[in-house]
């Protein structure tokens, strides 16, 4: 086997060497050609180059300023919700997101925990107006389109976070409390996440530790304060 | 968290009496419910069906009237590999680390999100505790809204086995932190939905770093030889190929120890 390789080896060096000698002087000629061209047409390179630049830019650009808007859909919220006149009212967020009995997070209430200050019409807004006609008389929940939803394989303890390692609300939901209107909710068109776990910067660049919800995000803090950015079942189901 | 089993950390395990056992699947059927695993219209070819908790029929090989019957839950061992250092043949064979080894709990874990369906693992493993979604599940009108929210559908393409019930121990613990206790959590609190299933209460379930647990007491773990039970009825699968499972089986009859793993002529009694 190896004898008839290095034959054929040989054989095929023998063969393009005859060739080769012809195509070596073509090249050469051709190539004096192009050196010619070359320094008569500097002008068509540097048309080149700016065309290329200006391409790029154009293609850059809409990547990552049309992208972001084709990549998610925009959801109105059912009605608006002012979170800083509540938090005025009722204290902190603890009286309206409050824990179960069994240490679960019970997250968005209920009509049934409104209803306790909202018997009947409270403000003269619209809002208002369309909460108590649309959801209350009809005793249908009202659909919030949840910010900060993770996906189905996320296990996420409030208690731990909350109750064990006596975090705020902030740390991870940003100044919610503090807003008087609530913004579309954004949803990923391939994955169905919401915007708010990628971040609203569409580079991913983080400058608040509630600017995103990633893995990452979770893994970072966690190696910083545990040590570990711990097994995968901390936080999976 | 430390990085060995033998600390501070919990090591679930679970305990099953062969002799209690009559074979009524009830552990299986409790499995599939709880932990939303997914069937087909036809169950036949059992090549192709997922059971994380599945009875095994043994028999000693004997003709009437010697004939005996053992069945055998196996569910995943939750192996703590050579030297109980968590090396769990699935674990070290993953390319993808979708499946690790949580010093914690002892628990072996599946993601199945980031699993990407090589198998590996499933070639890797000596009990054939992993199970292949060849379909996306399909379940029956209306079924859907009896998915259990705790733990999350697996999809086409991906591998998925027994995870301890590991929901029921986050929502233990859930409950722990509301109570602040921490991480103190009672036997009772935490118990997989094969266990409480059993109507023969063949299989107990609890800590084996704990001795005040009642799987402690009935194997009685050697912790310097990587949890070798102390309790000559109790035996391990395979024991010799150093996985070091925390399944543990007891049996009074010697023919189903011996059935525990592959002996030659003369091996068996020169174990014993």
């Amino acid at each position: 086997m190896g004898f008839s390789m290095s034959e054929l080896k040989k054989k095929t060096e023998n063969s393009s060497s005859d060739t080769t000698e012809d195509e070596e002087s073509g090249e050469q000629k051709t190539g004096v050609h192009c050196c010619d061209k070359k320094d008569k047409g500097d002008s068509g390179v540097g048309m080149g180059v700016l065309f290329f630049i200006a391409s790029f830019a154009i293609c850059f650009l809409s990547g990552w300023l049309l992208f972001p808007s084709l990549l998610y859909s925009k959801k109105e919220q059912p009605f608006n919700f002012n979170h800083a006149l509540h938090v005025a009212e009722t204290g902190g967020c603890e009286s309206c997101h409050a824990f179960r009995d069994d240490g679960t997070f019970a997250g968005v209430p209920k009509n049934s925990a409104c209803i306790e200050c909202h018997e009947s019409q409270l403000g003269e807004t619209e809002d208002e107006a369309i909460f108590m006609t649309e959801y209350v008389e009809k005793g249908i929940e009202v659909p919030w389109h949840i910010y900060s939803k993770q996906p189905d394989c996320v296990f996420f303890s409030h208690a731990a976070h909350v109750t064990g390692a006596k975090m705020d609300c902030v740390t991870c939901h940003g100044h919610i409390g503090e807003s008087t209107t609530m913004k579309p909710y954004q949803e990923n068109r391939i994955t169905g996440y919401s915007r708010d776990i990628w971040g609203e910067n569409i580079w991913g660049v983080k400058k608040n530790s509630w600017d995103r919800m990633k893995m990452d995000d979770c893994a970072e803090c966690h190696q910083e304060e545990t040590g570990s950015k711990g097994a995968c079942f901390q936080c999976h189901k | 968290m430390t990085q060995d089993n033998h600390g501070k950390a919990y090591k679930f395990g679970m305990v099953i009496d062969l002799d209690k056992c009559t074979g009524c699947g009830s552990c299986m059927v409790a499995c599939m419910s709880e932990n939303n695993v997914p069937f087909k219209e036809d169950e036949t070819n059992k090549k192709d069906s997922i059971t994380w908790m599945k009875v095994f029929k043994l028999t000693n090989g004997k003709p009437f009237p010697d004939t005996d019957i053992c069945y055998m839950p196996r569910p995943c061992m939750h192996c703590g590999g050579k030297g109980d250092h968590g090396h769990s043949p699935c674990v070290s064979v993953c390319p993808a680390t979708a499946t690790d080894y949580g010093y914690d709990t002892g628990i072996v874990s599946q993601i199945y999100t980031r699993c990407f369906g090589c198998r590996y693992c499933m070639g890797a493993c000596p009990y054939h505790a992993r199970y292949f979604n060849w379909w996306d599940p399909k379940w029956p009108d209306g079924m859907e809204e009896y998915l259990s929210p705790s733990v999350s559908p697996r999809m086409r393409g991906v591998v998925e086995k027994c995870s301890f019930c590991y929901h029921r121990y986050q929502a233990a613990r859930d409950r722990a932190y509301h109570e602040e206790r921490r991480d103190n959590i009672e036997e009772g609190e935490y118990q997989t939905a094969c266990t409480q299933a059993c109507p023969a209460g063949a299989i107990t379930f609890g800590d084996l770093n704990n001795p005040e647990h009642e799987v402690s007491k009935l194997v009685k773990p050697d912790t310097h030889q990587c949890g070798k039970p102390r309790n000559p009825k109790a035996f391990r699968l395979l024991e010799r190929l150093q996985t070091n499972p925390k399944v543990y089986y007891i049996s009074e009859r010697e023919w189903v120890r011996k059935a525990g793993d592959n002996y030659r002529d003369g091996e068996w009694e020169k174990s014993k």
